[in-house]
């Protein structure tokens, strides 16, 4: 390398990321709500988990908490939830043949079959879920 | 139509001042001129001292790409009719230092570029009397999309975790070492991995996908970064599973 350069040269500018960079761009935008909707993801496993504890406690422990989950205000902010959740897998699940590059017969499987392959197991899922909570 | 349109061009220059200051041009709009044309008219004919990169002026050299109202783009491969009225704003890609006007420091990138061998790798070369590495189309197919990479830089620029975390190799870099490890005469591929498993390397991107909207040549380096994890995935757990298996 010469000997004069000098990786950091003081009159180089350099911009500053700010703290906002994400809303600059609708692309950012979607980006940083797919990845924050994550975390309600991991709130309706602990939700289901709590669901499971309160089952174990007892007729009067269930009932209570289904009295919770009744209540207007708890009904909407699962609503939002549940648009969340859904905005998460949706936008997961479309990156998925990004990554995946499955080949049979030498060819590669297109990217609609693997979309497709996953939106059937996302749905074989939930009925198989909804039959075991709700029963046949 | 109107017969010209505003250039915002971003202009830094150091010995004079501190902080990068816009300065508008008024450029005539003629039919099938790309924004280049437009920076050099200026050049040309307005002001002698803005100082940009490039070269072929045919989506080849990869030297041009700037930020085009916001986006980076190859500053050739761009009609300036598309953006009509204006005004049009033209600023060094992000991501890197600004030397001066529209000139980046790349030095960090051919740093990252050489880091990951992005070059055949050979346990043992054959003799020369041998002939070629021979090698089918299937085989060429499997690659060849991320040979198309032209260095233009454009999806560090669109990368905000390269933005926030200098240290990630980024996804030209990692691009072009999936060409060679998918390449059947190559043998690098773990020395490759030795380098990308790390956190800067392909664990480091949490797919934003802008890198692949924005790539000029259609590499999808986004799509190669995943595959990458993929299969330094499986390759952990084979290695975990069955221990005895060579590397």
């Amino acid at each position: 390398m010469n000997p004069d350069y000098r990786p950091y040269h003081p009159k180089w500018f350099r911009r500053r990321v700010p703290i906002f960079w994400w809303l600059r761009q609708a692309a950012y935008v979607k980006f940083i709500s797919r990845e924050l909707t994550c975390l309600l993801v991991a709130y309706v496993a602990i939700l289901l988990l709590v669901f499971v504890a309160a089952v174990d406690r007892g007729e009067a422990s269930y009932l209570a908490l289904v009295g919770w989950l009744s209540q207007p205000m708890v009904v909407a902010f699962h609503v939002a939830v549940l648009l969340g959740t859904l905005f998460h897998t949706v936008t997961w699940l479309n990156l998925a043949p990004m990554a995946l590059v499955v080949k049979v017969g030498g060819r590669r499987v297109p990217a609609r079959a693997i979309l497709l392959g996953h939106y059937f197991a996302w749905v074989a899922c939930t009925i198989a879920v909804a039959w075991a909570l709700v029963g046949p | 139509m109107s017969d010209t349109v505003t250039m915002e061009v971003l202009r830094y220059r150091p010995e004079e001042e501190t902080e990068p200051t816009y300065e508008s041009f008024e450029v005539p709009v003629q039919p099938e001129w790309m924004i280049l044309d437009g920076l050099n008219h200026i050049k040309d004919q307005l002001d002698g001292s803005l100082s940009y990169r490039w070269a072929c002026r045919m989506g080849v050299c990869g030297s041009c790409g700037m930020l085009v109202n916001g986006r980076p783009v190859l500053t050739c491969a761009t009609y300036m009719e598309s953006l009509l009225p204006g005004p049009i704003r033209v600023e060094p890609l992000r991501g890197f230092p600004v030397i001066r006007d529209l000139v980046g420091d790349i030095t960090d990138f051919m740093g990252k570029l050489a880091a990951v061998k992005p070059y055949i790798v050979r346990e043992e070369e054959k003799p020369v009397e041998e002939g070629e590495y021979l090698q089918t189309p299937e085989e060429l197919a499997e690659y060849k999309q991320y040979s198309m990479c032209i260095n233009c830089m454009l999806c560090y620029s669109a990368c905000p975790i390269y933005r926030i975390e200098p240290d990630f190799i980024g996804p030209a870099a990692i691009a072009l070492a999936q060409r060679y490890n998918l390449d059947s005469r190559d043998e690098g591929a773990q020395e490759r991995m030795d380098v990308l498993s790390q956190h800067a390397g392909i664990w480091g991107c949490t797919l934003v996908g802008e890198c692949s909207e924005v790539c000029p040549k259609d590499v999808d380096p986004a799509g190669a970064i995943q595959r990458y994890k993929v299969s330094a995935t499986v390759d952990f757990f084979k290695s975990v599973l069955m221990p005895w298996r060579k590397e």
